[in-house]
């Protein structure tokens, strides 16, 4: 059963079991600090196929397959499939999917689409509604820049606070009960929907910044929903603010006297390191997906992480709108994320 | 804690790192230099192959946008931008590398609608505002009553 407390976080008495998860990157985000956390880490970002969205369904599509096949399952046993990217409609994610015979729920949520298939997956376990699912999120480098912004052999240059849409694709398989039996494993206990907050950020190369007070009204509000402090957690992770965002959002909460710094990580500072030239960080779909379901959730089955808050911000702006003179929206989704037993 | 929009873009300024713009602006100098030095030694190359001056600088325009196009087809001229900025834009073989990045890239959907649709996606509003731009000046020339060969 769902029970809403507080404003707006939703708590799962059934706890959702996090029965498996994936992660397939690039060869720039395999050549990062992480690289070895990945499952699989391609050397050909075409992945062998004619276009980079072929590319990046068949990435998903590998970490999905791997997901599923961790848990010990098959395609058909999953009951839904929510997955999403950035490109124009989804394509990345329905090609990756189109032929698994499993019903499939389209997400989009720019770089937060991965904590909204958590979350809405959770509420779709918890409510019955599905026994197992599959919740994926994707982004290719090549794929976002020729939507974005510019060919990839233009030459152009990057301002400081620009963010690098990782290649990598993460997927995770919710399921009521661990068919593995016992109740220890990693649950999700928490999900909560953020709001857009938009506080008049046009730059398209500074979402960091269009995103971060979304985060911040998140994340303060499933603090004080749950009463907790940040060290009630051994790890806060937004994805992906990238520097500049994560040192927004620490000020913020810094006002508010909450110092989540002892606890904080940003999937896009994390996926790739000062040589790899990714100016203010990693961003994508793809890039809060693979670093939950590559190194943090490993940390989880590891033991080194007990209790995780993964908050996955995304920049609700187009190209168009852009061009347009709209300003750019940040959104952020929670979840709870808890190793229990053993 | 209330979030306030100015107060917000206050601090934005503050935290947001700007280009380098004195460091940039060097680069951009230097290397758009370097390629202006080897645009004038292929049009000395020209001339000492006979050509006229002008017929010399109508083909070192053609060498230095075709140098400008192999270099993007290798993905150098890409790697040399993210350095000169500015100093590989403004040159011929920025124009070069505007048009033949999109044709390498839209080839993927098709001749017609991905290279021919695509192709201009760039280079077409200096075409259109550098093409309206000279057809004013040619009418004010005109009705001042200038003009001549030009």
């Amino acid at each position: 059963m769902i029970r809403r407390i507080g404003k707006r976080t939703l708590q799962f008495a059934e706890r959702p079991f996090l029965l498996s998860h994936a992660a397939a990157v690039g060869k720039k985000e395999g050549d990062g600090p992480l690289g070895a956390q990945f499952d699989f880490v391609t050397e050909d970002d075409r992945m062998g196929q004619k276009s980079w969205e072929l590319a990046e369904s068949e990435l998903q599509k590998t970490a999905i397959d791997l997901a599923v096949k961790k848990a010990g399952l098959q395609k058909s046993d999953l009951d839904v499939i929510l997955a999403g990217d950035l490109l124009n409609q989804c394509i990345g994610s329905f090609l990756a999917s189109v032929g698994s015979d499993v019903p499939y729920l389209g997400q989009y949520g720019a770089c937060s689409t991965m904590a909204q298939g958590l979350a809405l997956g959770g509420c779709l376990v918890e409510g019955g509604a599905a026994r197992r699912l599959l919740a994926a999120a994707s982004s290719h480098f090549c794929s976002a820049e020729r939507q974005y912004r510019f060919p990839l052999a233009y030459g152009g240059q990057r301002t400081p606070t620009a963010q690098w849409t990782a290649t990598a694709a993460g997927a995770a398989v919710l399921s009521a009960a661990d068919p593995r039996g016992g109740s220890s494993g990693i649950r999700v206990t928490h999900a909560l929907f953020g709001r857009m907050v938009e506080m008049g950020v046009k730059d398209a190369n500074n979402m960091g910044a269009a995103m971060a007070p979304a985060a911040y009204d998140t994340l303060s509000t499933l603090l004080s929903d749950l009463g907790a402090q940040p060290a009630d957690f051994d790890c806060i992770v937004t994805g992906d603010l990238g520097h500049v965002g994560a040192d927004i959002l620490l000020t913020l909460l810094r006002e508010d006297k909450i110092d989540l710094s002892p606890v904080y990580s940003d999937c896009g500072s994390l996926l790739f390191g000062d040589e790899q030239d990714a100016h203010a960080g990693g961003s994508g779909c793809g890039c809060s997906a693979a670093v939950l379901c590559g190194p943090l959730l490993r940390d989880m089955e590891g033991g080194r992480l007990r209790r995780l808050v993964f908050a996955g911000t995304g920049a609700m702006m187009s190209p168009t709108s852009v061009q347009q003179g709209q300003p750019i929206a940040g959104i952020c989704h929670a979840v709870v994320i808890e190793r229990s037993g053993a | 804690m209330k979030l306030d929009k100015q107060k917000y873009q206050q601090m934005l300024e503050q935290k947001s790192p700007n280009s380098p713009l004195w460091k940039d602006c060097l680069k951009a100098f230097l290397f758009g230099g370097a390629i202006c030095t080897v645009g004038e030694g292929v049009s000395n190359f020209w001339q000492s192959r006979g050509l006229e001056t002008a017929d010399a600088a109508a083909a070192t325009a053609i060498t230095m946008v075709f140098l400008g196009a192999l270099l993007t087809c290798l993905h150098l001229y890409e790697k040399l931008a993210k350095h000169a900025g500015a100093g590989t834009i403004v040159p011929i073989t920025g124009f070069a590398n505007a048009i033949v990045s999109p044709a390498m890239e839209f080839k993927s959907e098709g001749l017609v609608l991905g290279v021919g649709a695509k192709l201009f996606v760039i280079a077409g509003p200096v075409l259109v505002y550098g093409i309206s731009a000279s057809v004013l000046y040619g009418l004010a020339l005109l009705l001042m009553g200038g003009g001549g060969a030009g």
